[in-house]
């Protein structure tokens, strides 16, 4: 259990929320002249990196609201939190 | 060549107080050549091995393991074997380990308690009802054990249950497949790293692959804590961190790695002589030959490699096994831990060949491997010995993403996913 701080709420439990995965992947623009392999890359492949990560999270049992995380999964500290939107921190 | 474990035996060494027994292992430099590398000595790894030396006569093996043997998801399961899966596929990869745990102490020559005591699914809702008498058919036609019972039965059963109208997940029925149970973990991994060591398995813990060499498309090695190691067939079984071997040859797999939790309770007098899963409250108890109760808990719904979980989990996981088992609300929780899971969107396993020419992957049991084990090794080094997957494990392969053809087991194999 950690705490999380929502950016439109505040500090909450970790348990109010929901994990979204990872970030940033961007939907297809032409989806009909997706091949097969771009499909499977972006409906099922993932990073799931042991390290920093990008993550989608969504603060359900609040304001219910989507935000961007970046974690470590190997410790689960949070490094930083923004908005729907907003450029992902480069540092 | 071992010593056979035998009741003679155990006299024999009671005279020197124990302390001469044969070492199980041996614990070996790594060679600068192997035939086939296995990445990972867990259950699946050792197994892996174990069945490459044996059925397919290949000698010059090394299982590589960052930590010591068995003291990954082997050492932090619920012990839970069953094979009551609903779609062919998952059946047959299932079935096929049953049946090899059914003579895998004589096998092994190593006592890995394997238990058939049964394991019962309960349903909670008219979905659970439906879902699980579908489920009893399809076992039942492909040979696989199961019953369905009413809540009359299942309190017979299993007395302890509360099977009360009025509770909030009332018990409307359940399913029993009896040839399940559960086995000694650790048991397992030493077995086979036992019998893979006296075939000339090379069994080399203490050392973390740091990279995998490939040359265009094909593998070459591994680099690892004690020095590159020169291989042209890698065989992957790293469970949690499958990705991150993964991401070292440049592959990407659809794979996300969660915390699991289990937790066992203080010893007590026998008081639960089987298995009970509860797929809509996310709790399953058994209890252990020392006599803890053995509690597996659900999944966070995060990406984490801390072997920790999440308090919340642990504590709706308790709240429904009070609920079930009233007679469990004194006990005292001894231990709780966490072991980090890799689970795939479909929730079934990947056992495959990859685009890498070398380089296969054993990976995706998410929740459920344990009960796997021996099947799991057995298909793998079939895989990596043939270049080609069996027949059992064909449908279990990576390219099922591509392709659209998944084994989608989730929320059909009646288990807490």
């Amino acid at each position: 259990m950690f705490l999380i701080h929502c950016p439109y709420c505040g500090e909450r439990e970790q348990s109010e929320f929901k994990a979204g995965g990872e970030a940033h992947i961007v939907r297809p623009k032409q989806p009909t002249e997706l091949s097969d392999d771009q499909w499977a890359e972006y409906l099922f492949m993932r990073k799931n990196i042991k390290g920093v990560q990008f993550e989608r999270w969504v603060h359900t049992h609040g304001c219910r609201k989507w935000f961007n995380m970046v974690r470590d999964t190997s410790n689960d500290e949070i490094k930083a939190i923004y908005k729907m939107g907003e450029k992902p921190p480069t540092k | 060549m071992k010593n056979k474990y035998s009741i003679i035996s155990l006299i024999k060494n009671s005279f020197s107080y124990h302390e001469n027994w044969q070492k199980a292992w041996s614990d070996p430099e790594p060679k600068k050549v192997y035939d086939v590398i296995i990445v990972g000595g867990g259950g699946h790894g050792l197994a892996t091995a174990y069945y490459l030396a044996k059925k397919h006569n290949i000698k010059n093996i090394a299982v590589i393991e960052k930590g010591w043997i068995g003291g990954g998801n082997t050492g932090r399961n619920t012990t839970i074997i069953r094979s009551n899966y609903l779609w062919d596929a998952s059946a047959g990869l299932y079935d096929h380990a049953l049946k090899i745990w059914e003579k895998l102490s004589q096998e092994l020559n190593y006592n890995v308690m394997f238990s058939q005591r049964g394991v019962m699914n309960l349903a909670h809702n008219l979905q659970d009802v439906r879902d699980l008498k579908r489920r009893t058919h399809a076992n039942r036609l492909n040979g696989i054990d199961a019953v369905y019972l009413n809540p009359e039965q299942v309190k017979k059963f299993c007395p302890i249950i509360n099977t009360s109208s009025d509770i909030r997940y009332p018990v409307l029925g359940g399913t029993l497949q009896r040839r399940a149970g559960t086995a000694r973990h650790d048991a397992v991994a030493w077995g086979y790293a036992r019998g893979a060591d006296e075939m000339g398995v090379d069994i080399i813990q203490n050392c973390e692959v740091k990279g995998i060499k490939r040359n265009g498309d094909s593998v070459e090695g591994v680099e690892t804590t004690k020095g590159f190691i020169k291989t042209k067939k890698i065989g992957v079984v790293a469970a949690g961190h499958s990705s991150v071997i993964a991401n070292m040859a440049g592959l990407k797999l659809p794979l996300e790695s969660k915390p699991l939790q289990a937790l066992v309770s203080e010893p007590v007098k026998p008081i639960i002589d089987t298995v009970v899963m509860s797929n809509a409250v996310h709790a399953y108890v058994s209890q252990s030959d020392k006599g803890e109760l053995v509690i597996g808990a659900g999944t966070d719904d995060y990406v984490s490699y801390s072997q920790k979980g999440s308090h919340d989990i642990v504590e709706g996981t308790l709240n429904a096994i009070l609920e079930l088992y009233p007679i469990f609300s004194r006990m005292r929780m001894l231990r709780q831990w966490g072991g980090i899971v890799d689970i795939c969107p479909d929730a079934s396993p990947i056992v495959s060949k990859t685009p890498i020419k070398g380089l296969y992957f054993n990976c995706g049991w998410g929740t459920g491997g344990f009960k796997a084990t021996p099947g799991s090794g057995d298909l793998f080094a079939h895989t990596i010995a043939n270049d080609e997957p069996h027949k059992l494990n064909a449908a279990f392969n990576l390219n099922r993403f591509v392709s659209g053809d998944l084994v989608d087991e989730h929320g059909a194999a009646a288990v807490a996913h």
